[in-house]
């Protein structure tokens, strides 16, 4: 996790670069004066911005929200698996194509209990994002990631999607290999799998992409997510055939989490770190791990037909209309 | 080969004119041929200039009725042009008969979306305009006397955007052949999901995939046939999950619209991308039918699968 000044800050949030600059000039002055005791400023400091974090995610806007989903320190699927579970073991390739980097998976041991953990992954800096592919899936991490949930449900084991993209790749090759065909297969098999399911979107969840991995018996988000079948921007450039429309966008789409859980369409919230999952990566970490845990233990007593029928019926319920007599 | 990018995306905004012209040539074709068959014969004989057709692709020239008995398909260069679903129960339902199916279900504005128009408005604006519904329809009737159930989609309709209306007569259409234990048939044409009802156009993806799952288990053959154009959340969806795929030729079929495509990769495309020929070399179609063999190819196909 980066510290200051490593850290990078959000144009909402330079109220905490600024009393982060107030605690260095404060340290500063300390140690000209060593006679002074300025430890209670820095304290003071130190709640302020504490505070700051707690206000400024109190009143976020839908587009901010959507801001603090790509925050660039914030913690990615390999983070939340390594600090929530022991033995990682990574599994790699399609056995067709090629190993897609932007999509990752593997056994590892949650609580005592094996799991397979899947999901898309962004990297850290710039040769790693690139590396990543920016967490945009090519039609084969689809198939790797149906791979190992056939793997885990011959193993019975439960599986636990952490989903973090914006979209699913747009490109030749993807549309030559089927993007597509790949995640609808991925779509129709999720919501057939025998094992339990758990579904969290931990960053961006854009449309096909995230649905993509993201059919299970229990649909989590974390606060400052965003879910929906568009990116804002994207949205923005097709119905107000501009690209500037993207806070409008994001306001009409209503794509939080609190949104999205009021709209039934997801099952709960994962409450983050005050001001953020990337002030703290273990507490982050701490908190999504108990609800993904409590999930697997309400479903895991289901019997697999009936937990498939629930899961049919959970998503045939999805829409609205009007119907006349 | 095609002059002008389709840009099929700005169908989904429903808004009409957007400087978009091949597709905005296709809309008017449609508009004028509907026009056409609902004026009755003797005002047809003294506007014969409504009459006339003129092919978007080659621009060969002929009467709307000689396009209406090449079942809309250009005599000379066999563009297929993009017709509703009226069109295709009259192609394939034995002497058109059919029973509509579940037309009562319109869609709503539920999360009073609003971008250049209220959704509302839109919706009642189409309502009034048309005599669509939504965009799909469900039928079952008799072809060649095997009963089938078709679902198809009306691009007219904010660009057959994919919503609740259609997920939920998707499900229903479903249901009914479980029930009558009949084969599945969907015609697919489609710019993708209808943003307007945001994330509860993404769950039908989900939604409609269990049906299909049911389906799947009670072995009822669900064949799947896209036209043109069909992309996004029905190709990541249904139309991608047939125990056959089929499509027509030349349809522009894919997940990514050539334009995002185009600007993610900064280059041009081949010629032929995302045409069902394409798809058909890379292995994600069973077969491309024409459609004046579409009837006599899913009497084979139902054939098949009953005996
Ligand atoms: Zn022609």
């Amino acid at each position: 996790m980066p510290q200051y000044p490593n850290r990078q800050f959000l144009d909402f949030e330079q109220p905490i670069k600024d009393l982060y600059e107030q605690i260095d000039q404060t340290k500063k002055l300390a140690e000209k004066n060593p006679k002074i005791d300025y430890s209670s400023t820095v304290q003071q400091l130190e709640n302020s911005i504490i505070e700051k974090r707690r206000e400024i995610t109190t009143h976020l806007t839908r587009w901010q929200r959507v801001q603090m989903s790509r925050h660039p320190d914030r913690p990615y699927t390999h983070k939340y698996i390594e600090k929530m579970s022991t033995n990682f073991l990574e599994l790699f390739g399609d056995r067709n194509v090629r190993d897609d980097k932007a999509m990752i998976g593997g056994f590892a041991s949650l609580n005592g209990q094996t799991v397979m953990f899947i999901g898309q992954q962004k990297g850290i800096n710039t040769k790693m994002r690139q590396m990543r592919n920016f967490g945009m899936a090519n039609p084969e991490g689809y198939r790797k990631a149906l791979r190992l949930m056939k793997l885990a449900e011959k193993f019975g084991k439960p599986i636990v999607t952490l989903i973090d993209t914006p979209g699913a790749f747009p490109g030749l090759e993807a549309e030559e290999r089927g993007q597509g065909e790949a995640i609808a297969r991925n779509i129709y098999e999720m919501i057939r799998l025998r094992v339990p399911v758990i579904c969290c979107i931990i960053g961006e969840g854009a449309s096909g992409g995230a649905l993509g991995i993201g059919v299970g018996d229990k649909v989590l988000m974390m606060e400052n997510t965003w879910y929906t079948v568009i990116s804002p921007e994207s949205c923005s450039s097709i119905l107000w055939r501009s690209w500037e429309k993207k806070e409008v966008a994001a306001e009409q789409l209503r794509l939080t989490a609190t949104d999205m859980k009021e709209f039934g369409l997801i099952d709960e919230i994962v409450p983050e770190p005050i001001g953020g999952a990337h002030w703290d990566y273990n507490e982050a970490a701490a908190i999504l791990k108990t609800h993904i845990i409590n999930a697997l233990d309400e479903i895991k007593i289901i019997p697999p037909d009936e937990r498939i029928e629930q899961r049919i019926i959970k998503f045939g319920k999805m829409g609205f209309w009007d119907e006349a007599d | 080969m095609k002059k002008e990018e389709d840009n099929f995306e700005s169908d989904l905004s429903g808004e009409e004119s957007q400087g978009n012209i091949a597709s905005e040539a296709r809309r008017k074709w449609y508009r004028r041929f509907r026009k056409g068959i609902t004026t009755s014969t003797a005002e047809k004989k003294e506007t014969p200039e409504g009459l006339w057709s003129k092919c978007p692709e080659c621009n060969y020239i002929c009467t709307t009725s000689e396009l209406r008995e090449n079942l809309f398909v250009c005599p000379k260069c066999n563009y297929h042009h993009r017709i509703g679903s009226d069109e295709y129960y009259e192609i394939l339902f034995d002497n058109n008969e059919y029973q509509e199916l579940f037309g009562n279900i319109r869609s709503k504005d539920f999360l009073g979306f609003t971008d250049l128009k209220p959704y509302q408005k839109r919706l009642d604006e189409i309502h009034a305009n048309t005599d669509l519904k939504d965009s799909m329809r469900v039928a079952a009737g008799k072809v060649n006397d095997y009963e089938l159930v078709v679902a198809c989609m009306d691009f007219e309709f904010i660009g057959g955007s994919l919503g609740s209306v259609m997920g939920e007569k998707f499900s229903r259409a479903a249901d009914y052949c479980l029930a009558h234990k009949l084969p599945f048939f969907v015609i697919s044409k489609s710019g993708g999901a209808r943003m307007m009802e945001s994330a509860f156009s993404l769950m039908q993806l989900a939604k409609t995939s269990g049906k299909l799952s049911q389906l799947s288990d009670a072995k009822i053959p669900y064949i799947s046939l896209l036209t043109d154009p069909t992309f996004g959340g029905i190709s990541a969806s249904f139309g991608m999950l047939g125990d056959l795929n089929i499509a027509e030729p030349g349809a522009l079929i894919g997940f990514a619209g050539p334009r995002v495509i185009k600007e993610t990769i900064k280059k041009d495309l081949p010629a032929g991308f995302q045409r069902s020929e394409f798809l058909l070399d890379h292995g994600f179609l069973d077969f491309i039918i024409d459609r004046k063999f579409l009837k006599e190819k899913i009497t084979q196909v139902i054939m098949l699968f009953q005996h």
